[in-house]
């Protein structure tokens, strides 16, 4: 499958076969394959075009003559090989971040609060960050705060017995009085995490959207993760922006990523938002979380992992 | 949704249309963008293109508004025969849900639900999804707020065998219908898709000829992967149509265009929203409306 979708990047280095050097307009037919190549991936179009507007002006002037030293081998890399490079250290650099992914607070139990689409995987990834932060000797709760998808709250809680982590949650409160009661609970319990699950929602739903607003100001979390489902199409800008402009989303958490979807959605949403993909969601069991790799997400979002590999010693 | 459609691209054709009597250089390239932002895919859109740019070329388009036309016309053609809800071939007629992990299933089967019960018709709830946490409860939940029944066995029972139970319950109180709901998987998960096969043939020896109808439940908001979900489940299972949901947001499910033209398949409802009366049945001249833009009394008088 990943054949069929990587023709076109492969298709785009055939283009540039032979060429001594990089021109304006020798480069373009190569830039329409990968311009193909990325909206197939579900590159929003926006991002694909000025993606490509920055990769023309790496490209423009590369000749053939560089050589390198390859595994002690020095070899020539011909313009096609420059341009298959600039295009994955771009993507890679498009979507790469420095540092810590969570934010600890000090004096008082760090709040993680989990935003995003319906279905988009929040109450998994909730559970799955949970035994992460766990893993590393902190004490985290989950608080239920979707009150609305039936059984929602039923969902955690059977999650958090799986990995025996306290679920919050009351009964017949609403969502923001739910979250607004949990640090004390977390103090009472002796908790240093809270990870708070919201309700899905659209990011066009004003009434849902200003109670997370709420939430976010009555427990100021030091991280706020937008969820977000790897197949996600042309919407994830769109959706990212409306939800980062509301609430200012600290980072993204790329789900269901154990498919076959290029998952383009991590680089135009962190293109947009400046909110690095800092997880992956890699199964339905909590288990199934990494840490997110820009590298390996850029090769796949060409859909040619092998070529990239060998251009890797440069 | 028609104030959310003026948002999206359709406010921004309906600016295209006005006071043009020739076709518009750039029109065709704000078509391919239209098209590519509603995630109908590049090979779908450039297949559009091509009939478009020949029109004009051999001048049978000679306006914009004949190019959208053109265009719609061709949409439409594109999804085929979908529309309409599911036949009813025999009692209980047996429908299985399927889709990747939380496209809607078990939603879109409390709302197809509702709809039956309203038009007089019993239904009986067959909680197949015996995997996800708390995915018997959800659908409970769903099965109280309709006053329907809902079979279920405990969690990590045999799906097949749930659903096997739930269709010998239909028949024992004369049930018109069943709705098996079944657990979520990506579609490149061979041994998930293996035994959705087997849920199908104990399906079949509960009840010779069912499933009847297989819904593969889809999520407008997704992009080109879509098109291998619907191959696969294609592969696994005789698909009989789509249940397209979540197009109450800002995304078009323009992917769809493309999966129904290669697989013949009907989309049969639209999920519009989570409440119970939010599954509509598929109308193609509205969604290829809100796709593309209609054409409207103000076109025709500028022009
Ligand atoms: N294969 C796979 N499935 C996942 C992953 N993350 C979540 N899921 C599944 O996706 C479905 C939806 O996950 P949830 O965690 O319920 O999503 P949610 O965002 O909380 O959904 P709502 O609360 O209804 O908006 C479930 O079937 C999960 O098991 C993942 O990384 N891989
Ligand atoms: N806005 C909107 N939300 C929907 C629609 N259909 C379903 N949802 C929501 O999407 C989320 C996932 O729906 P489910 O019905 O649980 O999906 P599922 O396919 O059964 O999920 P799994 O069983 O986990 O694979 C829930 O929060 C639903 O309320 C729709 O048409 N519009
Ligand atoms: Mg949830
Ligand atoms: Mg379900």
């Amino acid at each position: 499958m990943f054949d069929t979708l990587a023709r076109g990047f492969r298709q785009a280095r055939n283009r540039l076969a032979g060429l001594t050097e990089l021109s304006e307009s020798n480069i373009e037919p190569a830039l329409r394959e990968v311009r193909l190549s990325l909206l197939e991936a579900d590159v929003e179009i926006g991002v694909v075009k000025a993606f490509l507007s920055r990769v023309k002006q790496k490209a423009v002037g590369r000749t053939l003559e560089a050589k390198v030293k390859h595994e002690g081998e020095t070899m020539q890399v011909s313009a096609s090989d420059h341009f298959v490079k600039i295009c994955h250290d771009e993507l890679e650099a498009m979507m790469s971040h420095e540092g810590e992914p969570i934010v600890w607070a000090s004096g008082r139990p760090t709040g993680l609060m989990m935003v995003g689409l319906q279905g988009s995987g929040k109450t998994t990834t909730c559970a799955k960050l949970a035994r992460h932060i766990a893993k590393q000797g902190k004490k985290p709760m989950l608080v239920a705060a979707d009150m609305q998808r039936p059984a929602a709250v039923e969902q955690l809680k059977v999650l958090g017995n799986q990995i025996k982590i306290p679920v919050f949650n009351i009964s017949g409160k609403s969502p923001v009085e739910i979250c607004a009661a949990a640090e004390a609970e977390a103090k009472k319990l002796g908790r240093d995490v809270i990870i708070y699950d919201t309700a899905g929602r659209l990011a066009i739903d004003e009434k849902l959207m200003q109670e997370l607003a709420e939430i976010k100001s009555r427990v100021a979390p030091e991280n706020i993760f937008l969820v977000v489902d790897a197949m996600i199409g042309q919407d994830s800008v769109k959706t990212a922006r409306s939800f980062h402009e509301r609430l200012g989303i600290s980072g993204v958490v790329l789900t269901k990523l154990d498919g076959d979807a290029r998952g383009g959605a991590a680089i135009s949403i962190k293109e947009v938002t400046g909110a690095p993909v800092l997880f992956s969601g890699v199964g339905e069991t909590t288990d199934k979380f990494e840490e997110f790799r820009a590298d390996g997400m850029a090769s796949r979002i060409l859909g040619m992992g092998d070529v990239v590999g060998l251009m890797q010693d440069f | 949704t028609k104030a959310r459609e003026t948002e999206g691209f359709f406010g921004r054709l309906k600016a295209l249309f006005v006071g043009r009597s020739e076709i518009d250089p750039g029109l065709v390239d704000q078509i391919e963008e239209v098209l590519l932002t509603s995630d109908v895919g590049v090979k779908t859109t450039e297949a559009l293109l091509e009939e478009i740019r020949a029109g004009i070329k051999e001048k049978k388009l000679v306006k914009d508004e004949q190019v959208w036309d053109a265009l719609r016309r061709r949409a439409r053609e594109l999804l085929g025969g979908s529309g309409g809800g599911i036949k009813y071939p025999a009692r209980p007629t047996v429908v299985m849900f399927v889709g990747v992990n939380g496209a809607g299933k078990t939603t879109s089967i409390g709302k197809l639900a509702t709809k039956l019960k309203a038009e007089g018709r019993t239904v009986v709830l067959a909680a197949g999804d015996t995997f996800r946490a708390a995915a018997v409860q959800q659908l409970v939940v769903w099965g109280k707020r309709v006053g329907c029944e809902v079979v279920s066995g405990k969690d990590g029972a045999n799906p097949g065998a749930v659903i096997y139970d739930a269709i010998q319950k239909a028949a024992e109180i004369g049930a018109d219908v069943v709705l098996a709901d079944t657990a979520g998987r990506l579609h490149t998960k061979t041994n998930l898709m293996d035994e959705l096969k087997k849920v199908a043939r104990t399906i079949d020896k509960a009840l010779p000829g069912a499933p009847h109808e297989t819904l593969l439940v889809l999520d407008a908001t997704n992009g080109q992967n879509a098109l291998q979900q619907a191959a696969m489940f294609k592969e696994a299972l005789p698909l009989s149509g789509i249940v397209l949901t979540k197009l109450d947001g800002t995304a078009k499910g323009g992917v769809v265009l493309g999966i129904c033209a290669e697989h013949a398949l009907p989309v049969r409802y639209i999920g519009i929203g989570e409440r119970p009366d939010e599954l509509r049945d598929f109308n193609a001249d509205e969604f290829v409306e809100a796709l593309l833009g209609q054409a409207d009394e103000s076109t025709d008088a500028a022009a």
